[in-house]
């Protein structure tokens, strides 16, 4: 229920002495203040981080074949591991961890010269020959067209699908992209989709640059009989990569008379290990901000109870005044309390404020800077975080007006009325 | 109005106990003025303290406007003394940041009484003590007779049985002492029962009787009429 009287006398008391009331404020307001920064700018770091990462399923696992490192069953060591078509299926039979296996064939990046050719424009992309199902792997964002189908691969359709950046490199600037041909390695691909990624910067650029084609049109456009270079694996959720890799290993080292404690025949890449390795870091980071945040918060709300406790001292004798002229206990209790959550909640929000204003600020910047690579994107804060703080403010400021209230009801009117 | 029988008080000092009120009976009748007399350590502010509901007693029976005073836990006693007691300070006791109107509403504060009610109220006491054009001044900007006369409205607005007066005239000098005293004697010409502690004699000489308290006891009752004996 509103009370005028009440909240006209909270201000009247307020703003008696606005210095140390500021003073007071600032405590509450900066811890407030140090939380939303902290907390926003270990958002950004992740969000910057992850955004690098961005495309990739997070509990990926990536395996291929290298030199066996030890003899076995006769065969010498130092062998090529060539991976094939028929290890695909054997993977896809027998593991059951697996919510995704898909192969892939790679041509061109960073080692090749100029593999794609359209009209009069030339450029190195990388081409991925790839199932449907890399889309349960890497994020991939349609913006025209589709992506390659179940169809295009039993056909073995000489079709592609064309990130944004290599459309703005072999294309005009409002030129259709859907339906034109590119010649990859001597071998010409009707465009039927156009992708780009909900990652930035750099890694955008580079994931951008690719071509997708149809594996079973790539192993045969391009020579590579059944040949596969990867798998890339994703373990359901309630298997861990790991096991999933001792297991794919397993198989396919029975199936290449690979001696089963050869480690360096196969050789993987465990996303999900290095994720971890990552969310730990930040979920370490997020601790200590909340920690840092609300002892900083702890300090500001005993400043306001220290604060407060002095005013009581301050207004013994108002307070013996107001118990004598008919003011119940309550009455008491309930001012104080009262205004000291004022003050903190208004120091509460003001920092909640300025601190979502400052982050907003940096988040500006950073959009609008030119090296957008580097590891800082979106620090924001949870809208619920911020409510969460509030309302810890909130409990905290009504409790540190407890202890000074408690502290006023024992004064007693005959001692606080005693003139002089 | 009040009546007190055999009250005992005595405080704890260390590990002494110090037997300040021993054994009290007095009968003030409504409508009275009356002085309450005594050297410091006589036990007159203790005694004004129990009167007033601001202090409990050990022994005894207190009867104000018929009702038994006792044991009362604050919630009670803080209705009791809104609702029985006006009270008016040697030292004014305003709130500095309120002013004289604000002030002179407070005890209505407490009562719930709305704001537009209890403001037009105050101003109609302020009227009667003469400030009227003085409300919307802060305590520091009267003197020490309006100060007083302020509070005697504060203590007149929520028409309490009774006005208890601790040396309302301590602060002031001789002729804004009479002005105050002036005031409390039209109070109670209107009916209302006003009591006075004060060690001043020319200020208990104006009142209808004194009584003298004495180590703890009733010296004299200063019956009406009666002559005050000065046993000095």
């Amino acid at each position: 229920m509103f009370d005028l009287d009440k909240w006209t006398e909270i201000i009247q008391v307020l703003i008696k002495n606005p210095l140390r009331t500021a003073l007071t404020a600032l405590g509450v307001f900066w811890g407030i203040f140090m939380l939303v920064i902290m907390l926003g700018a270990g958002n950004g770091l992740r969000n910057g981080v992850e955004s690098g990462m961005g495309h990739w399923n997070k509990n990926s696992l990536f395996v291929w074949g290298q030199r066996t490192g030890k003899a076995y069953q006769g065969l010498p060591p130092g062998r090529n591991i060539r991976m094939t078509n028929e290890d695909f299926e054997a993977l896809k039979q027998n593991l059951a961890d697996a919510r995704v296996i898909t192969p892939r064939n790679q041509l061109g990046g960073f080692s090749g010269n100029n593999n794609v050719v359209r009209k009069q424009r030339t450029g190195n992309f990388n081409v991925m020959g790839d199932y449907p199902d890399v889309q349960k792997v890497e994020t991939i964002l349609i913006d025209q067209g589709r992506f390659i189908n179940q169809n295009d691969m039993e056909d073995k359709r000489k079709v592609c699908v064309i990130g944004t950046r290599v459309k703005e490199l072999l294309f005009e600037k409002d030129e259709a992209a859907i339906g034109e041909y590119v010649r990859i390695n001597g071998v010409y691909f009707r465009v039927i989709g156009v992708f780009s990624t909900r990652a930035s910067g750099e890694r955008a650029l580079s994931f951008t640059e690719r071509i997708y084609v149809p594996f079973t049109t790539f192993q045969q456009a391009f020579n590579y009989g059944n040949t596969v270079s990867w798998f890339t694996m994703v373990a359901k959720n309630s298997a861990s990569a790991e096991e999933l890799y001792e297991q794919a290993v397993a198989i396919l080292a029975a199936r290449h008379k690979v001696a089963p404690d050869d480690t360096r025949a196969f050789g993987h890449f465990n996303l999900a290990k290095e994720f971890g390795k990552i969310q730990g870091l930040f979920a370490g980071i997020n601790g200590l901000s909340w920690f840092v945040g609300a002892l900083t918060l702890i300090a500001g709300v005993i400043g306001v109870s220290n604060i407060m406790l002095v005013l009581i001292k301050e207004r013994t004798k108002e307070i013996g005044i107001r118990r004598a002229l008919g003011a119940k206990p309550f009455n008491i209790v309930s001012q104080i309390v009262l205004e000291s959550l004022t003050l903190t909640s208004i120091a509460g929000y003001l920092g909640l404020f300025w601190g979502v204003v400052v982050l907003g600020v940096v988040d500006y910047l950073v959009e609008h800077a030119d090296s957008s690579d580097m590891m800082f994107l979106n620090p924001t804060v949870d809208l619920n975080v911020g409510i969460q703080a509030l309302i810890i403010l909130m409990v905290a400021g009504a409790l540190a007006g407890l202890i000074p209230a408690r502290r006023a009801l024992k004064i007693r009117p005959v001692d606080a009325l005693r003139a002089e | 109005m009040i009546k007190l029988s055999n009250i005992h008080k005595s405080y704890q000092v260390g590990k002494n106990r110090l037997h300040v009120l021993k054994g009290i009976d007095l009968d003030i009748a409504e409508g009275e003025l009356v002085s309450i007399m005594g050297s410091s350590g006589s036990g007159k502010s203790t005694l004004l303290n129990i009167l007033g509901i601001l202090d409990n007693y050990d022994q005894g029976e207190y009867y104000l406007d018929g009702t038994l005073i006792k044991n009362l836990n604050e919630t009670r006693a803080a209705i009791y003394r809104n609702k029985f007691i006006g009270f008016v300070f040697q030292s004014f006791n305003l709130i500095s940041f309120k002013n004289a109107m604000e002030n002179v509403a407070l005890p209505l504060y407490y009562q719930k009484v709305s704001r537009r009610k209890r403001n037009r109220l105050a101003l109609e006491y302020l009227d009667k003590v003469g400030l009227y054009d003085w409300a919307h001044h802060l305590p520091n900007e009267l003197s020490g007779g309006q100060k007083q006369r302020v509070a005697i409205a504060r203590a007149l607005i929520s028409d309490p049985s009774v006005i208890l007066a601790d040396e309302p005239t301590g602060a002031l000098d001789t002729q804004t002492s009479y002005e105050v005293m002036e005031v409390l004697k039209d109070i109670n010409k209107n009916g209302k029962t006003v009591i006075i502690v004060t060690h001043e004699k020319d200020i208990s000489e104006m009142t209808q009787r004194v009584i003298r308290l004495r180590d703890g006891m009733i010296e004299s009752y200063g019956l009406e009429k009666q002559p005050v004996v000065d046993n000095k």
